[in-house]
């Protein structure tokens, strides 16, 4: 038996403060020029925008579906849906990228037990099983990567977990993302094998990704809504879905008997994808 | 290690852009000990010799301790002689567009040093910014 515990306090310091501690993984050439994980992703953002010609409102859309998400999470740091010109109109902070396309500076914790199939039925009358399980690294320095819309890491960890799991990416009912900012949710989107390249935004623009959608994203309010205390993330990424796959969640529920949880450290620095099965 | 026939002074190699180029070719910034075709680098260029063009940019609003606000930043690429090398930097001003030639300028400090959460001694903190030319 093994209790996996993820937590992080953050609240104690100022905006500026913490945002420094999280530059501080960035390579030496990156922080001396104050090059913050935001200002990493207003990059991303315009390249991405630029290059698949995807419109400003695509993002701000995944802002919007993840906070209406997170009002039925009880343990979600914001319970309160926005609307898209509350998005659009929000200060900038990384231009092109406005207030609410950044997750909120979080406390928090999370926990899984594990143990071995042939137990479980002691300790539980529904679990889920790990069925795949990936991690993989991309360049330490962001701007070397070939392409900057491409997040190498998230490619290579959902191929090993795909591959082990034995499934593919059209057979994942439900998916918890990484949107520390909205573009993440795109670029995990499509390297995941949800989309193809520059199709992510079309998706949440068609509502695919909703919760009542062919493939649900972020039920849980995502990194957005529910916050994102760096430490707890993603074991709280696949705190939900085990909950979808039992069929726990409540409110939140959706038809879902597998489930991915994608964990992004840095800006795509090092990943781990997870594939759980329910079993009822 | 060599310099690509490039002169250097004491004075000017403090100011050098340095970039590492690899057997296969290829050439990062900045240099590490093995290149993305795992090889030691053989050589080194002065990108600061070379204009590049702005990839994309963002004007950061909410900087850390010791950080101008706002900072404007770009990925910019510069053509060594064909070869595409990519780097990161702070724009000399807020007025930048994608396709903008720039040029490196040299800055003694780019923010300020034990203002953030790194020890000042644990980096250089002068380094290049970008400069559009027109």
């Amino acid at each position: 038996m093994t209790l996996l515990v993820g937590g992080e306090k953050m609240t104690h310091r100022s905006t500026a403060e913490a945002t420094d501690v999280i530059a501080s993984l960035t390579h030496p050439v990156e922080y001396k020029h104050g090059v913050t994980l935001p200002s990493f992703a207003g990059l991303t953002a315009r390249h991405y925008l630029d290059k698949y010609d995807a419109p400003r409102e695509s993002l701000g859309k995944v802002a919007v579906k993840n906070h209406k998400n997170g009002v039925d999470n009880p343990h979600a740091q914001f319970r309160k849906e926005v609307d898209l010109d509350t998005v659009l109109e929000s200060p900038i902070v990384a231009d092109p990228l406005r207030l609410y396309d950044f997750c909120p500076i979080t406390d928090g914790s999370a926990a899984l037990m594990f143990c071995p199939e042939s137990v479980a039925r002691e300790y539980a009358d529904d679990y889920a099983v790990i069925s795949g399980i990936g991690g993989a690294t991309d360049t330490h320095v962001v701007h070397e990567r070939a392409d900057p819309t491409t997040m190498g890491g998230v490619v290579h960890s959902s191929e090993q977990a795909y591959e082990m799991a034995d499934i593919g990416p059209d057979d994942v009912d439900v998916a918890e993302l990484h949107d520390m900012f909205t573009i993440l949710e795109f670029l995990q989107s499509e390297d995941l094998g949800f989309f193809e390249k520059g199709e992510g935004w079309k998706a949440v623009e068609e509502g695919v990704t909703d919760r009542d959608g062919e493939l649900p994203i972020n039920t849980s309010g995502g990194l957005k809504s529910k916050g994102h205390p760096l430490g707890a993330s993603g074991v709280a990424q696949v705190y939900e879905v085990y909950k979808q796959v039992v069929g726990e969640a409540g409110a939140r529920q959706v038809d879902a008997e597998t489930g991915l949880a994608c964990n992004v450290g840095g800006f795509g620095n090092c990943v781990t994808t997870a594939i759980l099965e329910g079993r009822q | 290690m060599s310099d690509d026939g490039n002169e250097s002074t004491p004075d000017t190699t403090e100011r050098t852009m340095e970039a590492y180029r690899y057997p296969d070719g290829s050439i990062t910034y900045p240099g590490h000990p093995l290149g993305p075709g795992g090889q030691e680098p053989t050589g080194t260029v002065d990108l600061s010799e070379y204009a590049a063009e702005v990839i994309t940019w963002t004007t950061s609003t909410a900087t850390p301790p010791g950080v101008r606000e706002p900072n404007t930043l770009a990925i910019v690429e510069f053509d060594v002689d064909g070869e595409p090398v990519r780097a990161i930097g702070q724009v000399t001003t807020d007025e930048v567009e994608v396709g903008d030639e720039v040029r490196p300028v040299y800055c003694e400090e780019l923010r300020e040093p034990g203002a953030g959460i790194r020890e000042p001694a644990s980096q250089e903190w002068d380094g290049f910014r970008f400069e559009p030319t027109e």
